[in-house]
């Protein structure tokens, strides 16, 4: 097609001779159109970002370099262009949006003057004219007053309010294609679903094509055109985005679709006597002082909350990131002291306990933790991790390290894995290892603080049908802390809503999506990205 | 990802500094059957050159050079690297519990550290041995004690990014010991800059040592290469090897452990050194 904007043929980008594979993308061609959102799906591992990399010319050279094919934009070769026309194209023509928007801005500078540099470099504007561009942008991605705004430093501003000043920043010099490589992946949903919508109102406005790398489906339904599936560096199946949606053609892409998690709320049982947690007004403020002043700032992080977890029951702590929400975990795992209120596990009182006092209740209730990478002890063998727990009990080492290679098999991985190190393990295979871990001690409660956003889609439903398994089989009580529904919704019976320390909304899953009440609930739920797609998947 | 021995030993720098430290400590090892002879022992004419009977010549009392070296080795080895372990064991232990408990601990230790860091390590050791009177036990304390801050620093830094991490926040539900954390989670992974620095501070004893016997508050009665350096100096003009090859064998194993030193540092964080 002649009005393609970018053309990728045959790419081939070869990694350096000790990685576990030969090339991060082999032979790949993808076009991208004028006005056209192509989204790039894989998990990680699949060479979609080193795509975008290589059509930047930032790939970390000279360990891995693009070693065939071409990238034709504007009628050049992006991979043969000399790096001071590179440099020129960078910004200019091609711009680009990364994942963490906090990294991309430089934290010393306003965020006004990044936006000014961008357009002191490439063009021959006056500094007012450039002032009068940086205000108009400003407003371009709605954010509201501009003036203000300039003159603030990136730690000042929320991440989607970040996210939207590099968004400006790729804007600045109306440039022909922006790469954005999982844009809004570290964002909450209700800003993720702003993010998407403004690029789309963007994209339309200034006709620009984007191509979106993501590994979400449920963003794909959001804001794409056309889809191209990444796996192991090739692309799988390519297509309009209503094709590959609702019928796809490979099996890969099947299966990714299949673990979207769907909308449909669980429902819960019967009522029961005696629940095993109960949260009474809990209230937690942090305190910190800041140097030399002594002033202090007090930041009431959860502000009064109650809830009530029944026995063999889940029930999902759901808000953004700031809420409370892990605050409360913390807590009730004794990680955190409590400033009021009380929390009593099975008719005990656990609140205020020392940690001495409290080491017979760990028996009883263990935590999930959030980074598969930073939960494992790198320098211990995992049947070391898993039987640490039993082994504090009064276990003795042989037989708490039998049952640890138990628990391996059981989590779906092999027993043999207890004698090697976490690096060896992914993601997903590390989380199996740290629920193995909480389950080590024969809990009757689990609290996992968002156990699965660090993990891919496909990963994510695997280990969620883990979690779900293992309740079923050990009777166990779950406190599912996430910022994401629909996680909340496959998951659990009961689910709380968090705003501001505070419970918003509380009850059955199924009552929340079918009539939620308070506004800030249907503005997650709307948020939800690819929600249309997903209720038409019948899920 | 190649291993880490493997990055480790094939890297040159570690290669020839390796070659060099192994030959230094097997003589050190072997002292007594290289050179069987006391190496204050008077053996030919004073000032004869080397290369002649002996094979690195006389000094001004005609004791055998060679002999000294080897003996040499011995002595400077031996009080660098115990005044180095004494270091590490001493500064881990008080940067881990700074690190770990932080608030009013960290404050007075940190304190009392930075007091020690304050005044000019060298001028220190000279008072410490002026104090203690000179020996080789001595001039372990005295290193050690000026050696120790840098290691204290390096291991709370450490200890202080660890211990946010997940896993120590597991080990506290699973119900460990404070202790315990700290032994078990905490300090295996903050082993990595404390072996690079350990490395590269037996290098900076050696010097310490060998300026201190050179200004003769070394040990008595042992030989050692800055107290060859030191007796053989005002000679420089008419015997140049009393105080050349000692000051080569000092600058050849210093140079030697530096690459160690770097090349532990590189095979221990491999993404550094590819860039």
């Amino acid at each position: 097609m002649s009005d393609d904007v970018l053309a990728i043929e045959g790419l081939t980008v070869q990694l350096p001779a000790w990685s576990d594979r030969k090339h991060a993308v082999s032979n790949v061609s993808l076009t991208i159109g004028k006005k056209e959102i192509v989204c790039v799906v894989g998990e990680s591992g699949s060479g979609k970002s080193i795509m975008g990399k290589a059509i930047l010319g930032l790939l970390p050279k000279p360990h891995v370099r693009a070693t065939g094919g071409r990238i034709m934009f504007e009628g050049r070769d992006l991979i043969s262009l000399p790096d001071e026309e590179m440099r020129r194209l960078r910004g200019g023509r091609i711009a680009m949006i990364f994942q963490e928007p906090m990294t991309a801005l430089n934290p010393l500078m306003k965020v006004g003057r990044q936006i000014d540099e961008v357009l002191e470099i490439h063009t021959e504007l006056p500094p007012a004219a450039r002032k009068a561009r940086v205000l108009e942008l400003i407003a371009d991605v709605h954010l509201p007053e501009p003036e203000r705004i300039i003159s603030s430093y990136p730690h000042q501003l929320s991440g989607g309010q970040r996210q939207r000043i590099v968004i400006a920043m790729a804007l600045a010099l109306e440039p022909a294609i922006i790469i954005a490589d999982e844009p809004t992946t570290a964002l909450d949903v209700t800003t993720q679903a702003q993010i998407l919508h403004l690029l789309r109102e963007l994209q339309r406005a200034h006709g620009t094509s984007i191509l979106f790398i993501t590994h979400d489906f449920g963003v794909v339904a959001e804001i794409a055109d056309r889809v191209a599936v990444m796996r192991h560096g090739e692309i799988v199946e390519t297509g309009s985005a209503d094709a590959v949606l609702s019928n796809p053609q490979a099996d890969y892409t099947k299966a990714l679709i299949a673990a979207v998690p769907g909308l449909k709320p669980r429902s819960r049982d019967a009522e029961q006597v005696q629940p095993l947690l109960v949260v009474r007004d809990l209230e937690k403020t942090y305190v910190t002082s800041s140097g030399f002043s002594g002033s202090t700032r007090r930041v009431k992080a959860v502000n009064g909350v109650s809830l009530e977890l029944r026995r063999q029951s889940s029930l999902a702590l759901v808000g953004e990131s700031g809420s409370g929400k892990s605050t409360i975990a913390r807590c009730i795992v004794g990680l955190e002291a409590i400033d009021r209120g009380e929390i009593v596990l099975d008719g005990t009182r656990i609140s205020g306990l020392t940690r001495d006092q409290m080491r017979p209740y760990r028996r009883d209730i263990q935590m999930v933790f959030q980074d598969p990478f930073a939960s494992l002890n790198p320098r211990q063998r995992v049947g070391d991790i898993i039987a640490i727990g039993p082994m504090i009990q009064g276990v003795d080492r042989a037989q708490a390290l039998a049952e640890a290679r138990e628990l391996l098999t059981l989590v779906g991985l092999k027993s043999e894995a207890a004698d090697r190190y976490p690096h060896e393990f992914s993601g997903g295979q590390r989380q199996r290892i740290g629920i193995a871990r909480a389950l080590a001690v024969k809990p009757k409660l689990i609290v996992a603080d968002e156990p699965v956003s660090a993990l891919d889609v496909s990963v994510q439903k695997q280990v969620l049908d883990l979690l779900n398994d293992l309740r079923q089989r050990f009777g166990l009580s779950l406190l599912f802390i996430t910022h994401d529904l629909r996680v909340a919704a496959t998951v659990c019976e009961e689910i709380a809503i968090m705003q501001r320390g505070e419970i918003v909304e509380y009850g059955a899953t199924a009552n929340i999506f079918h009539d939620p009440q308070h506004p800030y609930t249907r503005t997650l739920l709307d948020a939800v990205p690819g929600k249309e797609w997903i209720d038409s998947l019948g899920r | 990802m190649k291993s880490f021995w493997h990055r480790f030993l094939s890297n040159p720098r570690v290669a020839i500094g390796g070659f060099w430290l192994f030959s230094v400590v097997f003589i050190a090892v072997f002292a007594d059957l290289l050179a069987p002879r006391d190496p204050f022992e008077i053996v030919g004419v004073p000032f004869s050159r080397p290369g002649g009977e002996l094979l690195l010549g006389t000094d001004s009392l005609g004791r055998d050079v060679m002999a000294g070296l080897i003996h040499g080795a011995r002595t400077t080895l031996l009080i660098a690297v115990l005044s180095t372990l004494a270091a590490l064991a001493f500064g881990t232990a008080v940067g881990a519990v700074a690190g770990y408990y932080g608030g009013l601990v960290d404050d007075v230790l940190m304190r009392t550290t930075e007091f020690f860091q304050t005044i000019p390590s060298f001028l220190f050791a000279i008072v410490l041995i002026a104090i203690l009177s000179p020996s080789a036990l001595n001039l372990v304390i005295a290193i050690s004690v000026v050696s120790w801050p840098p290691i204290t620093r390096v291991v709370r830094a450490e200890v202080l990014s660890v211990k946010s991490r997940e896993f120590v926040q597991a080990a506290v539900v699973a119900g460990q010991r404070d202790s315990a954390i700290l032994l078990t989670q905490v300090l295996p992974n903050t082993l990595s800059p404390l072996i690079v620095t350990g490395s590269l501070l037996v290098a900076t004893a050696i010097l310490v040592e060998s300026a201190l016997s050179f200004l003769g508050l070394g040990a008595p009665n042992q030989m050692s290469w800055g107290f060859m350096i030191g007796a053989g100096r005002s000679f420089l003009r008419d015997a140049w090897w009393l105080v050349t090859l000692p000051g080569l064998v000092i600058l050849l194993t210093v140079l030697s452990i530096n690459l160690i030193g770097e090349g532990l540092n590189d095979a221990l964080n491999p993404r550094l050194a590819d860039l």
